[in-house]
C-alpha cells in the first residue's frame, strides 16, 4: 500500500525540474518517487523551443549575471543569479553528456543564438526544440535509473504538522481515489500558473499552480505572484506560442502597413507591451520570417513553421504571421531560499511554480530552462542524506477533509455549468489583469473574482462517473485558479508601481 | 456541423477549427461526460491523440469537418471514453533500452547530431502503436515509439554501447515487424519509423544477428551472415 510507505522524497511534477531532481535523488540513493498529474513527457517543459542560456567564458558570465539581474528590475537575488548562471556550463555539459542533441556549429560546438535581452549569445538548443528534447532525454534517463513514478494523480494538499512536511493528498484520476503520500521530503515542481489565464496563454491547460495553491492554502510563503510574463507572440486565434528565437534569428514585427515598430530583440514585456498598444489601437501586428527565406527556416525553426502551418494554415516563408501577446510564464510564486527551501522543513519549492528570486519582474529568454535544471540538482543537494527518524501525521484531517470535499462534489445536484465561470474568470484576468494594469481595473477584477467563486461554490460538475472523471480534475483546478488569480489581483493591486512585466498605467512617476 | 465520437452523433454549431476544439465544445456544452485527454494544444506534449476517421491524429493540431468519425486509440485498453491505458509506456522503452547506456565521449559533429535529429522530435502520442498491426496481436512486442528511440540511441555518436541496445531489440523487436509502415504514416512528427526499423535489421546483422525466419528457412545453409537487405528474399511484400 502506498500510504504506509514512507519515501525519503516525493517530487510533485515530472517537467524539467521534476525529472532532473528525481535524476538526481536516485543517483544520491534515495527513495524517491514522482506524482504527476499527467504522464511525465506531458508537461509544460516540452513547449519551451528557444534555448537554454549558457555563458562562453567568464567574462560573459558577468554578462549573463548582470543581464539577468537587469532584466528583473532588481528584484532578482545576485547570489541565486549568479550561482544559476555560474553553473550553466556544467548543466549544459551534463544534459549533452546524458544524450540532448543539442545543435552544433560547423566546428562542432554546441551552437548558440540571441534571445531577447542578452548582450551576447548564449542560447544553446536543438532546433526549436529544445525543451521537447531535453524533456524527453531526461525521461529516458529516468526509465534508465528505474524511478517510480505515481502518474495521473493529482496534488490536493500538503500535510504539514509542527512547520514540517509528513506528506501530501492527492486524487487517483483514474479511480477519484483521495489517497495520502508520505515522506520525509518534498519538493514541489508543479509549474506555473499560465491557465489562470485560459484561452489567452500559451501554457498547457495543465498550469494550473496547483501547486502554489496547495502552498498557500498549508501558509507556505509565496511572492511575486503579479509578476505573469506575456510572450509578445503567440498566433492570433490559438494562442500557440512562436519562440523568440524567430526573432533571435532574424524576424521581424510589423504592423499592418508593413513597418516595423519596436526593436525586436528588446526584452520581452517590452516588446509584448509594444505590440499590444498597437493592437488596442485596432492595428494588426505580425511576424515576418519571409526574408530569412526556406532553408533558414527549415534548418533554426521547424516547429514554427510546422506549427503557423496547421494553426494558422500559413507558410511563414510566404507570407506575413499574424500574432498577439498571451501570458507565458509565472515568475512568482512559493518563496524560497538559495537552497530551494520553503519556510517550511523539508519541503522545497523548484522551477516555475517557485520564486527563488532568479527571474524577479521579467525572466529573460533561455533562463527558464536553465532554472529548472540548474535548481533540481541544487534542491536535491540541500536534502540531508542523514537517515532522519519520520514522524508520522498525528492528525488525518487533511485527508478526511479532502475525501469528503471530493465525495460531496461527486454526489451533489447541480445546476450551473462551471465551464461558463471558467470563460469568465479567464476573460476578467486578461483583460484587467493582463499587460496594462490600473487600480480601478484591479478593483473591478477583484470583486468580479469574488463574485465567480461564489459561483464556483454553487455549480458543480454534471459527470460523476469516478473512472477518469475530468470534469472533476477541471473543477479542481478551477478552484484553484480562482484561489490563485484572487492572490494575483491581491499582489497586483498592492505593487502601484510599474516594475517589468507589472505594469500600472496608473504609475505617473 | 455533425461528429460522431464514439458511438454517439453530436451536432456543433460554433464554428470550431480542430478536433480538440470541438471535444472541448462538446464537453462545456452538451456532454460533460465526454472524455479525453490534452495538454499542450501546440502537437507537442503528445496527450491527445485520437483515431479520425480511421487514422490517428493529434485532435489539437487536426482540423475539424463535418462527418468526422473520432475514435480512441486502438490495441490499448480504454479506460473511459477517448482516454486509453498508456502505462505500457515505460515498460516498452525499458525493453528497448531507449537511453543512453555508456557515454563514449565522443566529440559530436553537426552531421552527427543531424543524424538523430528527426527521432528525438517524437512525443510519445502512442499513434504508431494504435496503427500497428503487429502489436495488435503480440502485447509483447517491442513496438515502434520504442524501436525508433533505440535507434536514436544506436545513432547517436554519444553512445559507447550499441551492441547492448542491438542486443535488446532481437527478441520481440525488429524482425517481428512486418514492415507495412502505417506508424510512419500516423507519426505527426513525421518520423519514418519503418525505416528507422529496416536500419536496424541492418545494425542488428552487423552484430551477426540474422531475421529468425530467413535463418530457419535456411538452416544448415552458410551465408555468412553479415548482411541484411531489411526484407525477406521470399514471399510478397505491399512496401516494395
Amino acid at each position: 500500500m502506498m500510504q504506509d510507505h514512507i519515501y525519503d522524497l516525493i517530487i510533485v511534477g515530472s517537467g524539467g525540474a521534476g525529472l532532473t531532481a528525481a535524476i538526481a535523488a536516485k543517483q544520491k540513493g534515495l527513495d524517491v518517487v514522482v506524482v504527476s498529474k499527467t504522464l511525465p513527457t506531458h508537461s509544460q517543459t516540452s513547449q519551451a523551443q528557444g534555448g537554454i542560456n549558457c555563458a562562453v567564458d567568464q567574462e560573459d558570465i558577468k554578462a549573463h549575471i548582470d543581464d539577468t539581474l537587469k532584466s528583473s528590475r532588481g528584484l532578482g537575488d545576485i547570489d541565486v543569479i549568479s550561482l544559476m548562471c555560474n553553473e550553466a556550463p556544467s548543466v549544459i555539459k551534463w544534459l549533452d553528456e546524458i544524450g540532448v542533441p543539442f545543435s552544433r556549429t560547423v566546428n562542432g560546438n554546441i551552437a548558440q543564438r540571441s534571445l531577447g535581452g542578452a548582450s551576447s549569445p548564449r542560447a544553446c538548443y536543438s532546433s526549436d526544440y529544445t525543451g521537447l528534447k531535453i524533456l524527453h532525454t531526461l525521461y529516458d534517463r529516468s526509465i534508465k535509473d528505474g524511478i517510480e513514478f505515481i502518474n495521473e494523480h493529482m496534488l490536493l494538499n500538503l500535510i504539514i504538522e509542527d512547520e514540517l512536511i509528513k506528506g501530501i493528498t492527492v486524487l487517483d484520476i483514474n479511480t477519484s481515489e483521495v489517497k495520502s503520500i508520505l515522506a520525509k521530503n518534498v519538493i514541489l515542481a508543479t509549474g506555473g500558473y499560465g491557465a489562470i489565464y485560459d484561452g489567452h496563454t500559451t501554457n498547457s491547460i495543465a498550469s494550473t499552480g496547483d501547486g502554489v495553491v496547495a502552498a498557500i492554502r498549508a501558509d507556505v510563503n509565496v511572492s511575486g505572484l503579479e509578476f505573469v510574463q506575456f510572450h509578445p507572440t503567440s498566433m492570433l486565434g490559438s494562442s500557440v506560442l512562436i519562440s523568440e528565437s524567430a526573432r533571435g534569428e532574424g524576424g521581424y514585427l510589423v504592423d499592418q502597413e508593413g513597418a516595423r515598430f519596436v526593436d525586436e530583440l528588446s526584452p520581452r514585456d517590452v516588446v509584448a507591451r509594444a505590440i499590444y498598444t498597437k493592437i488596442l489601437n485596432g492595428d494588426k501586428i505580425y511576424l515576418d520570417l519571409r526574408h530569412l527565406g526556406l532553408e533558414k527556416i527549415m534548418e533554426a525553426m521547424p516547429q514554427e513553421r510546422d506549427l503557423a502551418l496547421k494553426f494558422s494554415g500559413i507558410k511563414i516563408e510566404d507570407e506575413l504571421l499574424p500574432i498577439t501577446p498571451a501570458a507565458h510564464y509565472s515568475m512568482g510564486g512559493i518563496s524560497t531560499d538559495i537552497n530551494c527551501r520553503t519556510n517550511i522543513s523539508n519541503l522545497y519549492a523548484i522551477g516555475e511554480c517557485a520564486n527563488i528570486n532568479v527571474h524577479g519582474a521579467n525572466r529573460l529568454g533561455g533562463n527558464s530552462l536553465l532554472e529548472i535544471i540548474t535548481f533540481g540538482k541544487v534542491a536535491v543537494n540541500s536534502i540531508s542524506n542523514d537517515n532522519i527518524e519520520y514522524i508520522a501525521p498525528k492528525e488525518s484531517y487533511i485527508l478526511d477533509s479532502d475525501r469528503a470535499k471530493i465525495d460531496t462534489i461527486l454526489s451533489s445536484d447541480v445546476e450551473s455549468n462551471f465551464y461558463d465561470i471558467k470563460k469568465s474568470l479567464s476573460n476578467v484576468m486578461f483583460k484587467d489583469v493582463g499587460l496594462f494594469r490600473d487600480q480601478s481595473g484591479l478593483d473591478e477584477a477583484h470583486d468580479i473574482v469574488i463574485n465567480i467563486g461564489g459561483q464556483y461554490k454553487r455549480s458543480g460538475i454534471k459527470d460523476k462517473s469516478r473512472v477518469f472523471n475530468t470534469s472533476l480534475v477541471e473543477y479542481l483546478q478551477l478552484g484553484n485558479s480562482i484561489e490563485l488569480s484572487l492572490k494575483v489581483i491581491d499582489a497586483a493591486q498592492k505593487r502601484k508601481e510599474s516594475l517589468g512585466a507589472h505594469f500600472r498605467s496608473d504609475d505617473e512617476s | 456541423m455533425n461528429l460522431k465520437i464514439i458511438d454517439k452523433q453530436y451536432e456543433i454549431e460554433e464554428k470550431v477549427d480542430t478536433i480538440l476544439a470541438a471535444l472541448k465544445y462538446i464537453k462545456s456544452s452538451s456532454n460533460q461526460e465526454l472524455t479525453f485527454r490534452s495538454g499542450c494544444k501546440s502537437g507537442v506534449c503528445g496527450s491527445c491523440a485520437v483515431v479520425v476517421n480511421g487514422i490517428e491524429k493529434l485532435a489539437c493540431t487536426t482540423s475539424c469537418n463535418d462527418g468526422d468519425n473520432i475514435q480512441a486509440l486502438k490495441n490499448s485498453q480504454v479506460i473511459k471514453d477517448l482516454v486509453v491505458d498508456m502505462s505500457h509506456e515505460a515498460k516498452r522503452l525499458q525493453n528497448a533500452t531507449g537511453y543512453l547506456n555508456i557515454n563514449s565521449n565522443s566529440s559530436i559533429l553537426q552531421e552527427d547530431e543531424k543524424l538523430i535529429d528527426i527521432q528525438s522530435n517524437c512525443i510519445l502520442c502512442h499513434s504508431c502503436y494504435s496503427s500497428c498491426p503487429v502489436y495488435e496481436v503480440n502485447k509483447d512486442f517491442i513496438g515502434p515509439f520504442a524501436l525508433t528511440r533505440a535507434y536514436r540511441y544506436i545513432n547517436d555518436k554519444k553512445e559507447n554501447d550499441v551492441k547492448s541496445h542491438v542486443d535488446a531489440i532481437q527478441t520481440n523487436g525488429v524482425w517481428d515487424c512486418t514492415l507495412c509502415g502505417n506508424c510512419s504514416m500516423v507519426c505527426p512528427a513525421n518520423i519514418d519509423i519503418k525505416n528507422d526499423i529496416m536500419k536496424l535489421r541492418n545494425k542488428s546483422a552487423q552484430h551477426g544477428y540474422m531475421d529468425p525466419a530467413f535463418s530457419s528457412n535456411t538452416a544448415g545453409m552458410d551465408f555468412g551472415g553479415g548482411f541484411d537487405t531489411g526484407t525477406p528474399d521470399f514471399g510478397f511484400n505491399p512496401n516494395f
